[in-house]
């Protein structure tokens, strides 16, 4: 371990400084949510708002349409991101998202199943459910994932998840191709935005998402040791079923909360944690919190965009994820040799 | 290799003189015992319908037989539809093997090479604008997307992480202008593109089975002449270099085979979901081995997909649901079992 011990204190200058101006830029995307829009406010306007609130339109703007979709943003891009790094880090799977262990499918059955039964119609009505869904499929998932001989290995789990989430899946395309009514709703949840949302939501997930970055913050460090394989982790002193379980719930807290208050916006959770390694190297101490203090820069400046680009309408944050960070990622891709999982 | 006493687990070997070659017994067991289930699935989903036709007046068609009234209805109408689901489940299952083993990811399918996401924009743009052509237009998106995808991945030469991530990143574009697309159109077309999306053999005719017939007679032979260098592959890209492979050229092969064999069956019969991702990893634990078996994958994908086209047809009928949605109901649970049967370690 001295080897390790000295190559992090090389890098924890600099590392400390990348953490810092990765706060700052987050700060910025904060600003440019609160002051952008339809309506352009002054970076001073915002201050305003937000110390002094008086009566005044700036005022309502800020508090009211523009600060619970920032509060969301800054939620859910840290929980997309830490829990994209964790979900990486325990497959060793560069093309695992968030998503995978059954959240995104479990979540999306049963928004269906509350349009289509319960006939709920608004965004706020769905975070139960849909919760309740990712939680369900994800016990379901690595319940089926531990079962096998070896225990919880990341090949099985990745696999029950991949495997029950396209069954989840196929329920849910089921229930909507004979229910056009309730496809033309859901096809505005399952994109993944954060516009219409308001404070209750944030509320509502806020306890989730601290609890899944604490335990995501525990896990971390243990990430690095599983790397090296379960055979070293495990002389080295990893519990090792210990280990992937608190991963396995932090991803299912996080993710879970993320997607029950905006959608499934896995994407952002699948390419942060590459861009943030590029930063970092393997070390998941850093990488965990490099990454969610992306996720949050990324997931507002998707936000900003959508609703810049197509002003005064939206473009839904899923899709603007899609068509901006896409090429962005792929850019990246081909311009920096990628480190390796 | 001279040792007169080599023994191959689970491989007899056969030898003529020089030559030798080593029989994987279980995998021949498999793959026969798949081809069997395989025509009797088909024999009983071509006779199943409004008008059933029994087994024997299904051989009397096949061998000229027949009254007018059964030839129409089995060379016209059912014929097809069995024949375009067997083909579109045997050229998925390939080109999951394909890309699973040359990407060594088991979580891989064509897929990471843009085909699927590529066909639906192509598909969904069809529908939506109203266009028609929906094959032509799928086929067009995949090869489109994938050879975007290879061009983009290409930096002096093909590097298969760098290649898995650029089609990541170039799916999630594509699946978000599906759902842009989707977002746009009115319900009615958004019910369509839902049923192609989830993969239907409704309907299919000759039309669709001719293209793939002729797709799968050129591109089957190559998949398994490209396989051998796959095995070498498997190694990883250095090795692999170091054993003498000449890797972009190899590497070029399987992608172009693996997308070829995806977009002809996706282009024909919808993105019939987990097919190539399910069966590859069935057939390799079923088989054992290292990789996904090529031809055992082929008879496990027609057969899944022609079992469930038939069990489509059944469970609610009258009506009838996609295929591509009893794809996952089915394979899921047999992919499970085999997970907890053996828990063996296959990292792809």
């Amino acid at each position: 371990m001295t080897a390790a011990g000295t190559l992090t204190r090389t890098g924890r200058g600099s590392r400390l400084v990348g953490l810092g101006a990765l706060l700052l830029l987050a700060a910025v995307a904060v600003l440019l949510s609160l002051g952008l829009g339809a309506q352009a406010l002054h970076p001073a306007e915002v201050w305003q708002a937000l110390v002094h609130p008086d009566g005044s339109d700036a005022t309502a703007v800020v508090r009211e349409l523009r600060g619970p979709r920032t509060v969301l943003g800054v939620l859910v891009g840290l929980a997309l991101g830490a829990a994209g790094a964790l979900m990486q880090g325990h497959t060793r799977n560069p093309i695992a998202d968030p998503g995978l262990l059954g959240v995104s499918a479990g979540a999306s059955l049963a928004v269906v199943l509350a349009i289509s039964i319960f006939k709920i119609n608004d965004f706020h009505g769905y975070v139960w459910f849909a919760f309740a869904g990712a939680l369900v499929a994800s016990v379901l998932v690595f319940s089926l994932g531990a079962a096998g001989a070896g225990g919880p290995t990341p090949v099985t789990l990745a696999l029950a998840g991949m495997a029950l989430s396209a069954l989840f899946a196929s329920f849910t395309s089921s229930i909507l191709i004979n229910d056009p009514d309730t496809l033309s709703v859901f096809r505005f949840w399952v994109v993944g935005s954060l516009a219409g949302r308001d404070y209750a939501t944030a509320w509502a997930v806020l306890p989730f998402i601290v609890a899944g970055l604490i335990v995501a913050a525990i896990n971390a460090p243990a990430l690095n040791a599983l790397g090296l394989g379960e055979d070293v982790a495990r002389a080295l002193g990893q519990n090792i079923v210990v280990a992937r379980t608190l991963g396995v719930t932090a991803i299912v807290l996080l993710a879970g909360a993320a997607t029950a208050a905006v959608g499934p916006l896995a994407f952002a959770g699948l390419i942060v944690p590459h861009i943030a390694r590029v930063l970092t190297g393997p070390d998941h101490r850093w990488l965990v919190p490099f990454a969610a203090l992306l996720g949050v820069s990324l997931v507002l400046i998707a936000d900003v965009a959508g609703r810049l680009i197509a002003s005064p309408a939206e473009l839904q944050t899923g899709i603007v994820l899609a068509f901006v960070g896409a090429p962005f990622f792929i850019w990246l891709v081909r311009r920096i040799r990628m480190v390796r999982l | 290799m001279s040792s007169p006493l080599l023994v191959l687990p689970g491989r007899r070997v056969l030898r003529a003189g020089p030559v030798s070659a080593a029989i994987p017994l279980r995998t021949v067991a498999v793959t026969l015992l798949a081809l069997a289930a395989t025509v009797a699935a088909g024999v009983v989903a071509v006779g199943h319908g409004d008008f059933p036709i029994s087994p024997e007046t299904v051989w009397q068609v096949v061998t000229g037989g027949g009254t007018r009234i059964e030839r129409h209805i089995l060379l016209n109408l059912r014929l097809p539809r069995v024949l375009c689901g067997l083909l579109a489940g045997a050229a998925l299952a390939v080109a999951g093997a394909l890309t699973q083993t040359f990407a060594r990811n088991p979580l891989a399918s064509p897929d990471v090479l843009g085909v699927t996401y590529g066909a639906s924009v192509g598909a969904v743009a069809a529908i939506v604008l109203g266009v028609g052509l929906i094959p032509i237009a799928a086929l067009a998106g995949a090869l489109l997307s994938a050879a975007a995808i290879y061009l983009l991945a290409w930096r002096q030469g093909i590097d298969g992480y760098r290649l898995v991530l650029i089609g990541l990143g170039a799916g999630q574009l594509l699946a978000g202008i599906t759902s842009w697309l989707l977002l746009r159109a009115d319900v009615a077309d958004v019910s369509r593109a839902s049923i192609w999306l989830s993969g239907s053999l409704a309907g299919r005719d000759w039309s669709h089975v001719r293209p793939l017939a002729v797709a799968l007679v050129v591109l089957l032979p190559a998949a398994v002449a490209v396989s051998i260098a796959l095995r070498v592959l498997q190694f990883g890209d250095d090795t692999a270099r170091g054993l003498g492979l000449r890797l972009q050229g190899a590497q070029l092969a399987v992608v172009v085979v693996a997308a070829a064999l995806a977009a002809a069956a996706v282009a024909a019969a919808g993105p019939i979901e987990f097919v190539a991702f399910v069966v590859p990893q069935i057939a390799l634990r079923l088989c054992g081995g290292s990789r996904p078996p090529l031809v055992a994958s082929a008879v496990l994908g027609a057969f899944l997909v022609v079992g469930c086209d038939l069990l489509a047809r059944i469970v609610v009928a009258p009506e009838e649901l996609p295929v591509g949605l009893l794809t996952a109901m089915v394979g899921t649970p047999y992919l499970l079992w085999l997970l907890l049967r053996r828990s063996r370690r296959i990292s792809g």
